[in-house]
């Protein structure tokens, strides 16, 4: 793994880069682009950047008011408020006209760190993937960041891109991006471990582990939620004898609800789910955070192993 | 804008869209009767006589922009896009059913709605949404957003106007359709809303207050608001729920319930009889 980067830096330089070309994107922000990195844009294209305050409601409708207009909208500010407060202004004005609202929130999952609970968004997945026209790029890296940006600038309709607060490394295992196909990152055929953003990471050191203990793991790149992967789901059904799904999110409703669907209706398996369950985040340093939380490469070794003895494996 | 409005003309045409208003409720058989029949003056002076459109060309860049927030109302809408040409007059009487052009509430398959809506307090951001478009755009069109008094009860909307005060939007009118009931019962009663006028004033938006079914009033309230340099406008419009349909005046129960056989003939005797003078 290469050189730890900010996604948000990346997305603030990535608009400042597409803003040049592309006359029509506009950027929109809650009082957050310091944090969010829309800053940036704003600096460069003051007369296509709008900051409206403490007020996501309002910035929401209003992108979808632009979007009706011609223009692509890139909406920020943390995942709690981007995808919980004004969520009814994203279904209703936003994806029910199928508008080209880019909503990119940072500081998604419990590694938010010290801010604690209130700003830790470990639902936004669940209310981001129950919403019809609405797609859905959880990065794992800085330059995945910028392939999600461009991707969702390039396809019609709107995006939830969800980034981090910390410094994430950079996966150099990495296929080139494609918008709706995972990437497999190691080669393995005992167990499949699915994983999107920070928790790829952890993905890679659960599969060194396991690789010294003489078990062999596939680990897979999930990085786009909407539209999913399926065909690469049911082959690693097939391939491996089990699944291992991890996200930085409840496992209701993110990227293991979305695997277990697929799975139910194709090719019933077991799928062990790492990820947060029924508890709120909570103040900590992301490193204590993700181990309070069971979502450390450990964690996920000791559900490779538990999905491998109930195939007995 | 026609130079010269035809007052009577437009009278004319606002008891037409009320028919049209009762006409596709009763056929449809549910739908809001109440706050439709409130602002048929607002519409038909929009329609007929403000908005820069193009009905053949629905998405010419330059048209005016008309958005309508309380989504509920949208037979009103619907009746004038039809008077207009937006589509054929037969697709009333198809209202609120499966698969049809006009849905219960606005919906971006109808030529002429640019912003679905429905769900009350964001119509106000959407416009503001247009009216900064515009700006960028460097387009003389103007954005027109048509709200209730129930849904300024809504937070969005404060957000929206001071968003649209912060960002000087003087290409932006707002309508409020006062007509003082709300599904729940009387607006005062409910949740109360005045000071109305000081309230927008107080959040930088030049206020006027009209008769909403006085055409010349309306016609000369859209023009003033024209002149108005730095700040957004907002036409304070005092109606009656039910306007125009003696059973249906400030009658809370039609708010959202469409007429029966009986109430509909009395509507249309009404209306009718209201025409003929």
């Amino acid at each position: 793994m290469a050189e730890a980067l900010y996604q948000r830096e990346v997305y603030g330089k990535t608009l400042v880069e597409l803003g040049k070309d592309h006359q029509n994107i506009i950027v929109l922000d809650a009082d957050l682009s310091s944090s969010t990195k829309t800053k940036l844009f704003g600096k460069a294209y003051p007369e296509r950047f709008f900051n409206f305050g403490v007020a996501e409601q309002n910035m929401m409708a209003t992108a979808a008011g632009l979007a009706s207009c011609g223009k692509v909208v890139f909406a920020s500010t943390f995942a709690m408020f981007a995808t919980g407060r004004a969520w009814d202004q994203l279904r209703n004005s936003v994806c029910y006209n199928n508008f080209n609202v880019k909503l990119v929130a940072t500081h998604a999952g419990v590694s938010v760190g010290e801010d604690g609970a209130s700003h830790q968004a470990i639902e936004d997945i669940a209310l981001m993937r129950s919403i019809p026209n609405m797609k859905i790029i959880v990065p794992c890296d800085g330059p995945e960041t910028k392939d999600a940006v461009i991707a969702a600038l390039n396809t019609p309709g709107p995006f939830y891109i969800r980034l981090s607060r910390a410094k994430v490394p950079t996966i150099e295992e990495k296929k080139p991006f494609k918008l709706g196909k995972s990437c497999v990152i190691k080669e393995g055929n005992d167990v499949s471990i699915f994983a999107c953003g920070i928790m790829v990471e952890q993905a890679i050191k659960a599969e060194e582990i396991l690789k010294k203990e003489g078990i062999s793991a596939r680990v897979i790149n999930m990085h786009t939620l909407r539209p999913l992967d399926e065909e690469m789901i049911i082959k690693c059904v097939k391939e491996t004898k089990g699944l291992v799904v991890c996200e930085e999110h409840t496992v209701v409703g993110g990227l293991a609800s979305a695997i277990d669907e697929v799975v139910c209706e194709n090719i019933p398996t077991k799928v062990i789910r790492v990820g947060i369950r029924n508890r709120f985040g909570q103040s900590g340093s992301p490193a204590e955070l993700l181990k309070e939380y069971n979502l450390t490469g450990s964690d996920i070794v000791i559900a490779a192993k538990k999905v491998l003895s109930a195939k007995g494996g | 804008m026609n130079p010269q409005p035809d007052i009577k003309k437009l009278e004319e045409q606002a008891c037409n869209i009320r028919i049209s208003i009762i006409e596709m409720l009763s056929k449809a058989g549910s739908g809001h009767p109440g706050g439709s029949l409130s602002c048929a003056e607002v519409i038909t002076v929009l329609f007929f006589h403000v908005l820069r459109i193009k009905p053949q060309d629905p998405n010419w860049p330059d048209r005016d922009r008309f958005h309508l927030s309380k989504g509920h109302s949208c037979p009103v809408l619907y009746a004038a896009l039809a008077e207009r040409g937006y589509f054929d007059k037969k697709e009333l009487s198809n209202l609120r059913r499966l698969g049809a052009l006009l849905q219960g509430h606005p919906d971006r398959r109808t030529p002429g709605i640019e912003v679905a809506s429905g769900s009350l307090g964001q119509g106000l951001s959407v416009a503001l949404g247009m009216s900064l478009a515009g700006r960028i755009d460097k387009k003389d069109y103007r954005v027109y957003c048509l709200m209730g008094d129930g849904e300024i009860q809504e937070g969005n909307i404060w957000e929206a106007a001071m968003a649209c005060a912060h960002y000087k939007c003087d290409n932006l009118c707002a309508v409020l359709d006062y007509n003082g009931f709300q599904i729940d019962g009387k607006i005062s009663e409910i949740m109360a809303l005045e000071p109305l006028k000081d309230k927008w004033q107080a959040f930088g938006w030049h206020a006027v207050e009209i008769n909403g079914h006085n055409i010349a009033e309306i016609i000369k309230a859209f023009e003033e608001a024209k002149t108005i340099k730095g700040k957004p406008t907002i036409i304070i419009a005092k109606t009656t729920k039910g306007k125009g349909v003696s059973c249906m005046e400030n009658v809370v129960d039609f708010h959202g319930r469409a007429p029966n056989e009986t109430e509909t003939k009395q509507a249309l005797e009404d209306l009718k009889k209201k025409k003929s003078l």
